[in-house]
């Protein structure tokens, strides 16, 4: 009976996406209602050809095929972001780059948002997505809950992905940073969202353990607050059914108020909060120490939600944004550096007896260069919320390389010491293919990150004087093309900056399907199952 | 019931209400006795690493004696 439901329903959507495919008033939006015919198609004809099957018994044990699905999409999606970041770093120093032909899909405009939203959605996300079922089902000792609903937020996730990245190329964007896509692509987003959140409370109400650990609070927080953040900041009227174009509700200063208090806080509990549950799970297992005080990071936690969701008005100082705001979103930045650098010194002194393994362990080298990145780019951000040196460092290069070293460096290097940490275990490997390797890897990005971050520093900071110069008479001394001019040989070693970091993500592919793969490691002997710790 | 009610409510008690749940955090995190309880739940991620606890079996209690 419920296969019969499903056909139906399978049928009914590829129906109705084959006519609003037809009467479609732009190109994305007929692209998209193409591809949800094609995979309601597909899911029609496998549910047709699977219906009336026998059902082996449920299935026990932890639920890895999806967290292994979610593994293999971060590290692809990894490198296409890389891969479109460094074309984007060739294109602003070589504009020959933006391709006539390409004119339209290519240029730097349409594939800006491709960039962030494929490294920050489709790598971290999906980073984010399989750590937070591998951790939840491990400290929970319970087996993830709500049986396919896993799979079906791992596959809605990249279908959402798709439908924004080709958006993005197609022109259909509502302009709001990091929150490019149109209304019917958020609808699928929060329809997914809100079946994570379910899966990851389920597991969480029904574990097995005593505590919540602390990751989990940090996941849990970073799921229920995007959600939050998702909704409040999409709230669109779409002009019709049939097209992609819809139209803010908020206007003017409470819609620019909206998307920063939105952008700050994906960085704050997107990047920042569910990062920081992957750090207290995966330092202390690869140190094979507990974190260095729980009393802390209970702490860490509260004061830092508390902190954050205040922070985003900081990047509308000097706009029609009340005085009083952006200095409450000013201080709130600057406090929040206490909180940051709490959970730095707990995660690095973690490894307080164990220091040794940052020379012999290049997993935990890259571990501790990530929670070293943590720290200097949450000293760095509060610095430049201040007004006066926001004054100097707003719209120019200097913001782009925060980001960066906060993006590359936090972000990437504890994905990257995650993926390491769970390819192994996950497939069932004694070993990692190759620990040279991943040496290897440690250095290219880290060489890659010092090049970008540097060069951003001199280039922002000279743009912002250059920006500023006045003459005897109170003239301004440069044009902006002056700035460009200036800005080329800071541009082509970002670029390069780039081609190293990705050239190490290319190495971790490749180390990473040897130890998936590959016959040359051995599988792990037989598990000690249910050994207690200590 | 417009902007500025919800303004004088959000600056005064609800200020006050999230304060004093934050600093109650601090002393909740650092009451006395919670140190084994904290070390505990440390200690969390070393256990069922590979397959979930069964119903059967208290799960707690190798380390928590």
């Amino acid at each position: 009976m419920w296969d019969w439901i499903k056909i139906a329903v399978w049928g009914l959507i590829a129906l109705l996406a084959a006519i609003a495919a037809n009467f479609a008033r732009d190109l994305a939006y007929q692209v998209h209602a193409i591809l949800v015919m094609l995979v309601a198609g597909g899911m029609f004809v496998w549910t047709v050809r699977t219906a009336g099957d026998e059902k082996g018994p449920a299935p026990t044990g932890y639920m890895d095929g999806v967290v292994r699905y979610g593994v293999i999409a971060t590290a692809f999606w990894g490198v296409v972001g890389f891969l479109v970041g460094v074309f984007i770093a060739f294109q602003l120093a070589f504009p020959e780059l933006n391709f006539a032909w390409a004119e339209g899909f290519g240029n730097f405009g349409r594939l800006r948002p491709l960039h962030t939203s494929a490294v920050i959605f489709a790598f971290g996300g999906n980073a984010l997505i399989a750590t937070s079922f591998y951790i939840v089902q491990r400290t929970s000792a319970a087996r993830l809950w709500g049986g396919n609903a896993g799979w079906f937020v791992f596959w809605g996730y990249q279908f959402f992905i798709v439908l924004a990245a080709t958006g993005y190329l197609l022109g259909a964007t509502q302009s709001k940073e990091y929150a490019e896509p149109e209304w019917y692509v958020d609808l699928w987003l929060t329809l997914v969202w809100v079946v994570y959140l379910g899966v990851f409370l389920g597991t969480i109400i029904k574990r097995k353990e005593p505590h919540i650990y602390v990751a989990n609070w940090f996941f849990l927080s970073f799921i229920v607050t995007v959600a939050l953040l998702h909704v409040v900041n999409n709230i669109s009227i779409p002009v019709s059914i049939f097209g992609s174009k819809s139209v803010q509700v908020f206007a003017g200063v409470q819609d620019a108020m909206t998307q920063w208090w939105y952008g700050h806080n994906a960085v704050g509990f997107f990047l920042t909060a569910g990062f920081l549950g992957m750090m207290y799970y995966f330092v202390p297992k690869q140190a094979e120490k507990p974190v260095f005080s729980y009393k802390l990071s209970i702490v860490h936690f509260w004061a830092l939600i508390f902190i954050y969701i205040w922070a985003g008005p900081h990047h509308l100082h000097y706009t029609a944004l009340p005085d009083w705001a952006s200095t409450l979103g000013m201080v709130f930045s600057v406090v929040l550096w206490m909180p940051s650098w709490g959970g730095m010194i707990n995660g690095l002194m973690t490894l307080s007896g164990a220091w040794d393994k940052i020379r012999t362990d290049p997993i935990i080298r890259m571990m501790v260069i990530s929670i070293g990145f943590y720290g200097m780019s949450t000293f760095e951000g509060p610095m430049m919320s201040i007004r006066v040196v926001n004054s100097l460092s707003h719209y120019t290069d200097w913001t782009i390389g925060h980001v960066h070293s906060g993006a590359l460096g936090w972000n990437g290097m504890i994905t990257f010491g995650a993926l390491y940490f769970l390819t192994p275990r996950l497939w069932n490997k004694e070993r990692l293919y190759s620990l040279r390797l991943v040496n290897w890897h440690f250095w290219l990005a880290t060489i890659g990150i010092v090049l970008y971050a540097a060069s951003m520093w001199v280039t922002g900071i000279m743009e912002g004087l250059m920006w500023r110069e006045v003459d005897a008479q109170g003239f301004l001394v440069n044009s902006f093309a002056d700035t460009v001019a200036a800005k080329f040989p800071m541009y082509v070693v970002r670029g390069t900056g780039g081609i190293l970091y990705l050239t190490g993500a290319i190495i971790m592919c490749y180390n990473l399907w040897m130890t998936a793969f590959g016959n040359r490691v051995p599988a792990r002997a037989a598990a000690a199952a249910a050994t207690p710790a200590e | 019931m417009d902007y500025h009610i919800l303004r004088e409510i959000a600056d005064s008690w609800v200020l006050l209400a999230l304060f004093l749940f934050f600093v109650g955090v601090w002393f909740w995190a650092w009451r006395p006795g919670s140190r084994s309880t904290h070390e505990d739940a440390a200690k969390v991620i070393f256990r069922n690493e590979t397959a979930p606890a069964q119903d059967t079996e208290p799960t707690k209690s190798e380390a928590r004696t």
